[in-house]
């Protein structure tokens, strides 16, 4: 038998040369820090994730009709007549959220440790495009089952490209292929959602690997093991800190996926809106033109976003500033290996400073978030009675806002004037033995 | 046979035309699916005038109306309501409708009431900010956004706020006044929306 396999390893490797190696290239001979934590867990976990939206996906779509008049019954048909169509949709939608729960504990494990810096940029612009494609898949996903949440959210996010100067009010009806989301707009964001993005989506998750094998990865220490002493059990060339990916990380790899499918199959059979925050109740309502529903937010992981565009005011006749502050949000994002000079890049061995600033971002999007999602609303006649609610979170929100873009303004300054103090970083990983 | 000396000007000539040509080739064929994409000929179509009834809209109701799938707000404001617009004006962006929100309305609803009739509202009730609809919230009392409040609309979706007469005010992300669509009365009791006056006769 061993024969067998044996022979046709040798029948496939004799036509495509570099298919078996490329398997041990990025697998038995990828050499990875000794040295990872918890935190290494997400990039695994967001590739179970991708591997499950596109399972289930593909099931969906079987019974999922895209059209307006078709949509929203078809989910309901899907939640109550299709046999266990229940749990694949559930899995979908819990899928989506979880997806953006591990995409941005792995964003900022590479903030914290810094690994978006020299050599690592392209992989971390890589992996914002990824995330850029995630937020539309995301979006286009929640219209879909034509609720009226799906149309509203729709007609907002749509008409912030609107505000463009001169073209705004024609790209809108380009993109809705009408003058308000319809039925047209509804089909061709379900070609985007289940063919197009999809497969933008898993090209660039190649691409992000790789950049990432070329390099190799950081660790909790910030150290390039490629530099550090040569020799380990495996290979007297390979890095002494390194170990091979399969299958020590895989088998690491294998405890997260567990421990996640554990909690992924409790909020699925228990908790499958999530109270409100992964589905949301006014969606059980069929899509109305007429009607807004009166209380909208979006999905919790656009808050933050959402947040920004509610406390820019407009200027000089445009709403085009908040906007702008949105995407900007995201921009600089991409602009982070650039914003950052220090040499140093775990927050180990960081300023203090830096740790202050990077605390105080994560509470900004936290602080974003609570406007977005509406806690302050709710939150602030309890605490301060009766107040005017638009003075007081416009105040907060602002402030937040400014928090998130005086990280990046600070970060450069901080590191570009040289007023960082850095510790020592050590030649190997601490771990090492 | 081949020649001996490579001419890479003419090579360099060659590979930029082909470059051009292929690329306007790509352009071309990208416009039919760019095109595509716009409102189809049966989008277009539906948008027919609406003529609505006031009979049985009492002083201080609001209807909304579907006028190219949009909802348009037809109001029959109070002298009380009425009496509220020069009072706010002070905290608007553009109150005589003549600056940013220039184009905001037609010239006939142009004016302190941006109605043909003082009382009689009819407006588009579709934020200017990102789109979403209003509400109306006509009782001039404090409210939890506003503790000024003197009857307006105030949208769900980013926390814009407008007065009786959709104008917006300041310090919000809504940019314009409420659009004002073009509306004739056909009799004492009876509008048409979508039409002018004018073109009426």
């Amino acid at each position: 038998m061993a024969n067998v396999f044996t022979n046709i390893g040798d029948w496939v490797t004799e036509r495509a040369p570099n298919m078996m190696p490329a398997y041990r290239k990025h697998m038995t001979e990828y050499y990875a820090p000794k040295n990872f934590n918890l935190w290494y867990y997400f990039g695994s976990l967001a590739l179970l994730v991708l591997v499950n939206q596109i399972v289930t996906g593909i099931f969906l779509t079987m019974n999922y009709n895209p059209s307006a008049a078709g949509a929203f019954d078809s989910v309901q048909y899907i939640m109550r007549d299709v046999e266990w169509g229940w749990l694949i949709r559930y899995m979908h939608s819990t899928g989506a959220s979880l997806f953006f729960v591990v995409v941005f504990l792995h964003m900022f494990r590479g903030m914290m440790y810094g690994s978006y810096k020299k050599p690592r940029e392209l992989v971390w612009l890589l992996g914002m495009l990824i995330f850029l494609v995630l937020m539309a898949e995301a979006f286009m996903g929640y219209v879909l089952p034509w609720g009226n949440m799906s149309f509203w959210g729709a007609k907002v996010i749509v008409s912030l490209f609107g505000t463009i100067p001169v073209i705004g009010g024609q790209l809108v009806e380009w993109i809705m292929g009408d003058f308000l989301p319809a039925d047209a707009t509804l089909n061709r964001f379900f070609a985007l959602h289940v063919i197009a993005l999809p497969i933008v989506l898993l090209l660039l998750v190649v691409l992000h690997i790789a950049a990432l094998h070329e390099v190799g990865s950081n660790n909790p220490d910030g150290v390039e093991i490629k530099k550090g002493p040569k020799g380990n059990r495996w290979d007297a060339l390979k890095p002494a800190d390194g170990i091979p990916f399969h299958p020590y990380y895989t088998v690491k790899d294998l405890v997260g996926v567990g421990f996640f499918l554990l909690i992924a199959a409790f909020i699925i059979f228990f908790a499958p809106t999530f109270g409100g925050w992964f589905l949301e109740h006014d969606n059980s309502i069929m899509a109305n033109n007429l009607v807004t529903p009166a209380e909208i937010k979006p999905v919790w992981y656009f808050t933050p976003f959402y947040a920004i565009v509610r406390m820019i005011p407009s200027f000089a006749g445009t709403a085009v500033w908040g906007v702008l502050a949105m995407f900007g949000a995201i921009a600089v994002l991409f602009l982070l290996p650039w914003f950052d000079r220090g040499k140093v890049k775990s927050i180990r061995h960081r300023g203090t400073g830096y740790k202050v600033a990077l605390g105080l971002f994560v509470l900004s999007f936290f602080g974003l978030g609570a406007v977005g999602a509406g806690i302050t609303a709710e939150v602030i006649p309890e605490w301060f009675g009766d107040v005017d609610l638009t003075t007081y979170e416009n105040a907060f929100g602002r402030l937040m806002t400014l928090i998130y873009f005086g990280f990046f303004a600070f970060l450069w300054a901080y590191t570009h004037f040289g007023w960082e103090k850095t510790k020592p970083v050590p030649e190997r990983v601490t771990t090492h033995d | 046979m081949a020649n001996e000396v490579v001419d890479h000007g003419r090579r360099r000539f060659l590979t930029a035309t082909t470059a051009v040509v292929g690329g306007l080739g790509i352009v071309s064929a990208a416009v039919p699916f760019i095109k595509s994409w716009e409102p189809s000929a049966r989008a277009k179509a539906a948008g027919a005038p609406v003529t609505q009834s006031l009979a049985k809209i009492e002083a201080g109701q609001m209807l909304a109306v579907s006028w190219r799938s949009l909802p348009v707000f037809v109001i029959n404001r109070t002298p009380a309501q009425l009496a509220t617009l020069p009072a706010v004006d002070s905290r608007l962006v553009d109150p005589k409708s003549d600056g940013a929100s220039a184009a905001q309305q037609p010239k006939y609803a142009q004016n302190e009431t941006r109605s043909i009739k003082p009382e009689w509202l009819v407006i588009v009730g579709i934020c200017t900010h990102l789109g979403c609809v209003p509400n109306f919230v006509p009782e001039i009392k404090p409210e939890p956004f506003d503790p000024n409040w003197k009857g307006g609309f105030y949208c769900p979706c980013h926390h814009s706020r407008y007065d009786l007469a959709g104008r917006v005010f300041s310090g919000v992300p809504a940019p314009k006044n409420l659009e004002v669509p073009p509306y004739h009365f056909i009799d004492d009791k009876t509008i048409q929306i979508g039409v002018d006056p004018k073109e009426a006769g």
